[in-house]
């Protein structure tokens, strides 16, 4: 079944007219970005391949930008992807201990693992550009910032 | 004097609305320009006078870059802004974003008119999601208010603005690697010449300004070019965004005068955390040289002064150190940062930035050679210079710096294999 439909087709159609006529090309990471959110927080070759057909351009040119962007995953996540920074601001203020306490209490190993339940997976990211309010990390859209194991615990508790 | 050009509304209620911006000046020096009051000829002199330099990183006047364009040339161009922040240290464009959006609307307005651009694109970075809702929200607040579409304010003149959103590439920052990224393609940047200013986007003229910048011209054009220069030094012109962050009390965003000197801003951001003395500082993001304290604590906050002190400003970055940081630790992480977003087009950069990195790693892990440090001091000459762009100098920068100051700490791994602060 096609992915690129319903709200998708909306969404990734809205973008392509941001371009002028005949650059759908640019519309591939807004158009990424769209069928990730709408499968789960990863991608396919298939879902890739369906973006080449739709944007008339090759699949080659949507597997390169699909893994030189750090965003996009090819692999599952936990529902919630929590993308911790462990840059220079946030690891002098702490982001190890964030790292450490997130794999506790996930009870995980490692980076990209999810856990048992399926609800979280820990990324280790790049600086996200909130350097005065590290340590930080992001989960989906938003930002959570100043992070003590308090606060971790407290994000984490309230996501469903 | 704080928060004077585009923190200006910060301290309003809903800084981010139409109706803040309007209620305090807002698109007036649009309208005039719209109306005939300003030509673009006089618009670039008076960014010239200001002395306006990029506030992305590299310093570049701004007006010598507009009068690059022919406004008159046929066919489409483009203004692009760059809200790509990410340099380690930098979040200066995501408060300009989310609290002023408007201001970078009417300066993208004004740098489109001077250029003849009808299309602009804010490349913001993908993770920025609260800053692209509320930019964008300002776009249609504009659109709606006739600031923006066909024929604004029925002056003939066409300009409107979209977002594109990145996915997670430093790389983008790079103005000819955001170009590429805008295209639908891997972030590799371009050789130049051709410059954007012949071929940009589709191959069309462009002009590429950061946000700040782009932020800073409405006040400077309301209040003439003199004054902007007059609030920082000759040659260093108007106010500047600092991010001061790590091991201060109150980490935040600045917006302060050019010239001001570093003591201050360090007090601002009130003092060392928990009593200790300061270390280093890296003035200007990851890229910049580290400075030990007694030159940090002896500088200024401007172009010229960051240079005499050994370092550069940067994107007005500031990244504190106190007395208790282990330096190599410091370097390991930042040298994996370059490691990681090398888009891999030069081989100096792509084979270097990996080699740096694990010879700073197995320092660290108490396995280093004499002979790496030697290594490690002459890697600079090894990358800068041969490659496309300025990612390679930026990785060999942070290396060569803090071999330079804090040489005796990879020296003591070396021979001890571990930190001067562990305990023999």
């Amino acid at each position: 079944m096609s992915i690129i439909q319903g709200q998708v087709k909306v969404d990734i159609d809205h973008w392509i007219a941001q371009y002028p006529e005949g650059q759908q090309k640019s519309a591939v990471m807004p158009g990424l970005s769209v069928i990730q959110a709408a499968n789960d927080g990863f991608l396919t070759q298939e879902l890739m391949d369906e973006l080449a057909d739709y944007l008339d351009i090759t699949p080659i040119e949507v597997y390169e930008v699909a893994t030189f962007y750090s965003m996009y995953e090819h692999q599952p996540v936990g529902k919630h992807k929590i993308c911790v920074c462990t840059n220079i601001s946030c690891m002098l203020r702490g982001s190890d201990d964030v790292v450490a306490h997130l794999k506790k209490r996930l009870n995980v190993s490692d980076f990209n693992e999810i856990s048992a339940d399926g609800k979280f997976s820990i990324k280790e990211v790049e600086c996200l550009g909130a350097c005065v309010g590290a340590p930080m990390f992001q989960i989906g859209e938003n930002y959570h910032e100043h992070l003590t194991p308090e606060k971790i615990d407290a994000i984490l508790d309230s996501l469903e | 004097m704080m928060n004077e050009n585009c923190f200006r509304t910060l301290h309003l209620p809903e800084s981010w609305t139409l109706k803040t911006y309007v209620e305090n000046g807002g698109y007036e020096v649009w309208k005039k320009v719209l109306a005939g009051e300003i030509s673009p000829e006089d618009i670039i002199d008076q960014v010239k006078i200001s002395a306006l330099r990029g506030r992305g990183g590299a310093g570049f006047p701004t007006g010598l870059k507009w009068s690059f364009m022919n406004r008159r040339a046929p066919g489409q161009k483009f203004l692009l802004c760059n809200s790509d922040e990410g340099e380690p240290g930098t979040c200066k464009d995501r408060d300009i974003l989310r609290y002023n959006p408007h201001q970078l609307i009417e300066g993208m307005c004004i740098a489109a008119y001077v250029i003849g651009a009808s299309r602009g694109y804010n490349y913001i970075r993908g993770e920025f999601h609260e800053p692209i809702q509320r930019y964008l929200g300002a776009v249609n607040e504009a659109r709606a208010a006739g600031f923006l579409g066909q024929d604004i304010l029925g002056s003939g003149f066409d300009f409107d603005l979209f977002v594109h959103a990145g996915a997670g590439a430093y790389i983008c920052g790079e103005e000819t690697a955001l170009i590429e990224s805008i295209e639908g393609k891997k972030g590799m940047p371009r050789f130049k010449p051709p410059f954007p200013a012949s071929f940009g986007l589709y191959g069309r003229p462009t002009t590429i300004n950061n946000t700040e910048t782009l932020a800073s011209i409405p006040m400077i054009l309301a209040n003439g070019g003199q004054w902007f220069l007059d609030l920082g030094k000759p040659n260093n012109g108007g106010t500047k965004l600092f991010s001061v962050s790590g091991h201060v009390e109150k980490p935040g965003n600045q917006e302060v005068r050019m010239g001001t000197p570093f003591k201050t801003l360090l007090e601002n951001a009130g003092g060392i955390w928990k009593g200790r003395q300061l270390k280093a500082v890296i003035p200007g993001g990851s890229s910049t040289p580290v400075l030990p304290a007694d030159k940090a604590l002896a500088m200024d906050m401007d172009y010229d002064s960051i240079s005499k002190a050994g370092s550069f400003l940067g994107a007005g970055s500031v990244i504190i150190m106190d007395e208790t940081t282990d330096m190599v630790k410091v370097l390991e992480r930042l040298s994996y940062f370059y490691y990681e977003e090398s888009c891999g087009q030069c081989t100096p950069c792509r084979e270097g930035t990996g080699w740096m990195h694990r010879v700073v790693k197995r320092i660290r892990e108490g396995k280093g050679r004499p002979e790496d440090l030697t290594l490690l001091r002459d890697v600079g000459g090894r990358i800068t210079g041969k490659v496309i762009c300025g990612l390679g100098d930026a990785a060999a920068i942070p290396v060569t710096s803090f071999m330079k100051h804090f040489g005796h700490e990879f020296e003591h791994y070396v021979e001890h294999g571990c930190s001067i602060y562990d305990r023999m």
